[in-house]
């Protein structure tokens, strides 16, 4: 069967007129439809720019991209959804504006979508919230619609900058569940960065470990826990969750070296 | 939060020490009411009684009296609302074009990185010269009418307002643009969505400053080309020796400016209130 997204030996660097650094080295990994992969790596090895390249935002200087079968650049209907570190909600818009703004901006504010975002709202406790600002909710709450910003658009892919970096440790459990819960509702694909092992175990169908700059793939491990209905709360409590944490640990400490 | 207000809401239920605190704190701030208004009093007052005591000369130095007097009769003979009409007239007018000329130029060197850094050390220059000197230059060619006097109310505003905006551009954060960029927006999108909504309040705190500067434009421009306004109240007041006109000029700029301020922090305050 076809991947839905596949990078092949990827590479790119950043160029500043103080030299060039080499980012990423050689990628390539596949992750099948319906699949959670998390990306693991030491802090600035490059894992945000890869996700910069899976959404086409940077071109690898070698290597493809490819969503089912097809370069990134030549898709026209395949809608890639992004979530950054902070929710980066608007604070001049209230919650349905900051809900609809992919919307607005690909000029398709039609009824049939609107309905779509009232029932994401609706089913995900925003909607009594809609006129609201964004500073006047919960660091959870923000996060939440800022998920629901991303699916408006019915995304293929969903793809998570450490979404829940910015939180408090035990908001970031809270909300690690919550995130995950959607998107296992809304049954999406998603590839998830982060630099917290735990959290990697807890959420991932397949972690992906890189090493530091130049960033290449040092492990590729599926994570599998015998759990009725799964939740990155229960995962951690899980027996083997210990295992593949010390598994991965080997892995980024061997690896992950200055 | 809510709680503490309700607490200082009703005065029995404070501690003694927090209402010491609130006490002296209101205290302070009548003293300093008192003292300015007082401190404008004085200085009225010694002005009035050096005059009529003959320590100052009133026909050099003029006095309150003088200046209410002249103002009363130029009110009754309708000429002052011919000069302040002609100057509040030209302000608003020089102001609204920098305003528009302004943003424009900014969201064109917004757009184009090549072209600002082009330009950006002419800006740079044209910002630092003094304006006055261009005065008399945009008689000559514009000649003494009103279109001179207004470009010179915006000559002195515009190159700042310029670089403040597109310096106010540039600090949008990059992961808002990126934001836009993920959802499947172009630049524009990042323009209208992001980098002019979220430089409104700096926009509106440079513009706060811009309408004193299109005042001072406005009056040396009236200084040197004008048949009417306040500038022209000043310099042919000091020609003629007339110096309650001269006097009473200035005092009315001072009031016209202080209440320009007043409306746009009126517009910033209702802004701020409604996001």
């Amino acid at each position: 069967m076809q991947p839905l997204l596949e990078c092949r030996n990827v590479n790119y660097s950043y160029h500043t007129e103080q030299g060039e650094t080499h980012a990423l080295s050689d990628i390539s990994f596949q992750v099948e439809d319906g699949e959670f992969e998390v990306i693991v790596g030491p802090s600035g090895c490059g894992k945000s720019t890869l996700l910069s390249l899976i959404c086409n935002l940077l071109v690898p200087e070698s290597g493809e991209v490819l969503l089912n079968g097809k370069p990134v650049g030549e898709h026209m209907d395949f809608h890639i959804g992004y979530m950054p570190q902070k929710d980066q909600l608007f604070e001049w818009r209230n919650i349905y504006g900051n809900v609809t703004l992919g919307l607005e901006i690909q000029h398709c504010m039609t009824a049939d979508n609107i309905q779509f975002a009232e029932k994401l709202m609706k089913e995900y406790g925003l909607w009594d919230f809609r006129h609201v600002k964004p500073s006047q909710l919960s660091g959870g709450m923000r996060q939440r619609a800022a998920l629901i910003r991303t699916l408006v658009l019915r995304p293929s892919l969903l793809l998570l900058d450490e979404p829940f970096s910015a939180l408090d440790y035990q908001t970031r459990l809270s909300v690690a569940d919550d995130i995950y819960r959607i998107i296992k509702k809304e049954h999406k694909t998603a590839v998830l960065v982060t630099h917290d092992l735990a959290e990697a175990v807890s959420m991932a169908d397949k972690v992906l470990v890189l090493s530091s700059r130049p960033a290449r793939i040092v492990k590729e491990l599926p994570v599998f826990f015998d759990l009725p209905e799964r939740t990155p709360m229960e995962s951690r409590n899980a027996p083997q969750f210990k295992e593949y944490f010390n598994q991965i640990w080997k892995e980024l400490s061997t690896y992950a070296q200055e | 939060m809510r709680r503490n207000n309700l607490k200082a809401d009703s005065l029995q239920d404070i501690s003694v020490l927090q209402r010491e605190f609130l006490e002296e704190r209101s205290r302070h701030r009548v003293f300093v009411k008192v003292m300015r208004i007082a401190l404008l009093i004085a200085f009225l007052g010694l002005w009035e009684a050096a005059t009529a005591y003959g320590w100052i000369d009133g026909f050099i130095f003029s006095s309150p009296g003088r200046i209410v007097r002249t103002f009363v009769s130029m009110v009754k003979d309708g000429s002052i609302f011919e000069h302040v009409g002609a100057t509040l007239i030209e302000t608003v007018a020089s102001f609204v074009l920098v305003v528009i000329v302004g943003l424009f130029c900014a969201i064109l060197l917004w757009c184009s990185d090549k072209l600002s850094e082009i330009l950006e050390p002419y800006l740079v220059v044209l910002n630092s010269l003094p304006k006055s000197a261009l005065a008399p230059l945009l008689i000559v060619w514009l000649g003494a009418n009103r279109t001179t006097i207004i470009v010179a109310g915006m000559s002195v505003a515009i190159f700042g307002t310029i670089l403040n905006l597109y310096t106010g551009f540039r600090e949008v954060s990059q992961d808002k643009m990126k934001l836009i960029y993920t959802l499947g927006g172009k630049r524009r999108h990042v323009l209208t969505k992001v980098v002019l909504p979220s430089t409104v309040p700096a926009t509106i705190s440079i513009m706060k400053v811009n309408i004193g500067l299109c005042l001072v434009g406005v009056v040396i421009g009236e200084f040197i080309g004008a048949r009417c306004g306040l500038g022209y109240l000043i310099i042919y007041g000091s020609q003629v020796f007339k110096l309650d006109w001269v006097l009473m000029s200035i005092v009315i700029l001072c009031i016209i400016a202080m209440a320009l301020y007043a409306l746009i922090s009126a517009a910033e305050k209702w802004y701020l209130k409604r996001i």
